[in-house]
């Protein structure tokens, strides 16, 4: 208990000198650019082809779970879009953006501090919190909403394609299913989700990399940290948040 | 200048740093000596200000920098450089970029000044057809004299060095010796060097610090280090055998004399 204290103090420590004024804004701007560049766009990959097999095994998995004749063949589609809005592209996508940018982050900021790097910031006089981190938050706070939409409009298709090809429904049910009985505020609550998962993992995972000390073997366990611990929280604010804007 | 006036330092009990007291000399090499784990390097960062000291004072000219918060320390670290023992180049960054850095973040040049101010600097530490490679790309020597490049760009009135030659073949850290003594007085630089290589200590050393078990155990010119008496700095000075063959031949050396 004392740990998470002391953990969750330094965190909060650290994002006041993330978010102080920056030096000078154009060199941020970059940096923030170069981010969105390495975490958002890079990542559109992975996030499109997870999110193709995710909804084809959603729409087949909700097929065989419903296949009484009481069910209206629609509903697979409606069932297939609700779960990709409300939890699959956001929070499944965030944890998977954990593994990936988490451990990106937490390893390229602990190899700078175990290098000296982050020292010589210092000595520069840069606010190396905010230099370094600031930039990725932004971008991930930016990007992560977009990732999501993404996510959304590739996981819908890879249903169509997966319950077409395998029979278990007819194109016009599952297109008539993703857009009956829709609901535009799971939109806003999926992205409101996004954005914070985006400062989540950007912020959790740097706070690991900032903090590691030693060598190349610190600097790995402090990217485990980073994705077990950013995961968690990912979990956990899930939960806080769906029954803020759900309920 | 630049002053401690006892300082002390420990990390989680121990005492790293005990009342460390030395006036260094303006404008000339300054070289803190001692053994691995002596506190040299703490000392070094206590006066860049990387770590906060327990008591004391850091002097540079009138201004108490352990004093100074974060914003008005801007004011001294413009005026420093350092260079680290691995060089810290950023990963990311080309030699040119890791150069042009601190010009980018607190110089108003136009673009065009900063490029010449960073062939400049590149070319003054012997670099040449480098600028667009990464620091994984070029040998260890070459990554210190970027790191030194980087440090002079904004022609800094201090310059701090950390075991600038360890790691480098004794030719290699001849140069880098020589290039510090010459940026020193080209620039007039006030140059804290901290180092455990006696052949730097004897090639640029205008003042030596001997730093023994956290505390100041001895200073003085390169000249009079050989005639210390002091029993800890003579094993450190002579501990390989070419330093005391060298020993040897100067003390019989004298005795013919006489």
């Amino acid at each position: 208990m004392k740990t998470l204290i002391y953990h969750i103090g330094r965190y909060i420590m650290l994002m006041g000198r993330v978010f102080a004024p920056p030096e000078k804004k154009r060199m941020y701007y970059k940096q923030t650019l170069r981010e969105i560049e390495y975490l958002g766009i890079n990542s559109i990959g992975i996030v499109a082809i997870i999110s193709v097999f995710i909804g084809a095994v959603i729409t087949i998995q909700t097929a065989y779970n419903t296949e009484s004749p009481l069910y209206p063949r629609y509903l697979i589609g409606l069932a297939a879009r609700d779960v990709l809005l409300l939890e699959f592209s956001s929070t499944i996508v965030a944890l998977i953006l954990a593994g990936k940018i988490g451990s990106n982050i937490a390893s390229e900021i602990g190899t700078m501090r175990v290098t000296e790097q982050i020292d010589a910031l210092e000595i520069m006089g840069v606010n190396s919190a905010s230099y370094l981190i600031m930039p990725k938050i932004v971008a991930a706070v930016f990007f992560t909403p977009f990732l999501t939409i993404i996510s959304i409009f590739v996981g819908l298709i890879g249903g169509w394609i997966g319950g077409v090809a395998t029979g278990v429904v007819t194109s016009a049910d599952y297109l008539y299913g993703i857009q009956y009985a829709f609901i535009p505020y799971y939109i806003t609550y999926t992205l409101i989700k996004a954005a914070v998962f985006g400062f989540l993992i950007t912020s959790v995972s740097a706070y690991y990399g900032y903090y590691a000390y030693g060598g190349s073997l610190q600097v790995g366990r402090s990217s485990t940290k980073a994705v077990v611990h950013s995961s968690i929280v990912i979990l956990a604010v899930n939960y806080i948040l769906t029954q803020l804007l759900l309920t | 200048m630049i002053k401690v006036d006892n300082i002390s330092k420990s990390f989680n009990g121990t005492n790293v740093l005990k009342n460390v007291s030395v006036n260094f000399e303006e404008e000339k090499t300054n070289l803190i000596i001692g053994q691995s784990g002596s506190g040299k390097t703490v000392l070094l960062k206590c006066i860049v200000g990387l770590h906060e000291i327990d008591q004391g004072r850091v002097m540079y000219d009138d201004l108490e920098f352990n004093k100074l918060n974060f914003k008005e320390r801007k004011i001294i670290q413009k005026d420093i450089g350092m260079v680290f023992q691995g060089g810290a180049l950023f990963d990311s960054s080309t030699v040119e970029e890791n150069v042009k850095f601190p010009l980018d973040m607190f110089s108003d040049m136009t673009e065009e000044e900063k490029f010449e101010r960073v062939n400049d600097s590149l070319e003054r530490v012997n670099i040449k057809n480098a600028n667009s490679l990464l620091p994984a790309e070029i040998s260890g020597g070459m990554k210190k004299r970027v790191a030194i490049a980087r440090a002079i760009v904004l022609r800094p009135k201090y310059l701090f060095f950390d075991e600038p030659i360890s790691g480098l073949d004794p030719k290699t850290g001849l140069l880098i010796d020589r290039l510090i003594k010459e940026l020193t007085e080209e620039f007039k630089t006030t140059t804290i060097i901290n180092t455990h290589d006696m052949n730097s200590v004897m090639e640029i050393g205008d003042k030596v610090v001997f730093i023994h078990e956290g505390t100041k155990r001895w200073e003085g010119s390169r000249h009079e280090i050989l005639d210390s008496e002091d029993p800890e700095l003579n094993n450190f000075v002579f501990a390989t055998n070419l330093a005391k063959e060298v020993r040897d031949l100067r003390s019989g050396y004298s005795k013919s004399e006489d």
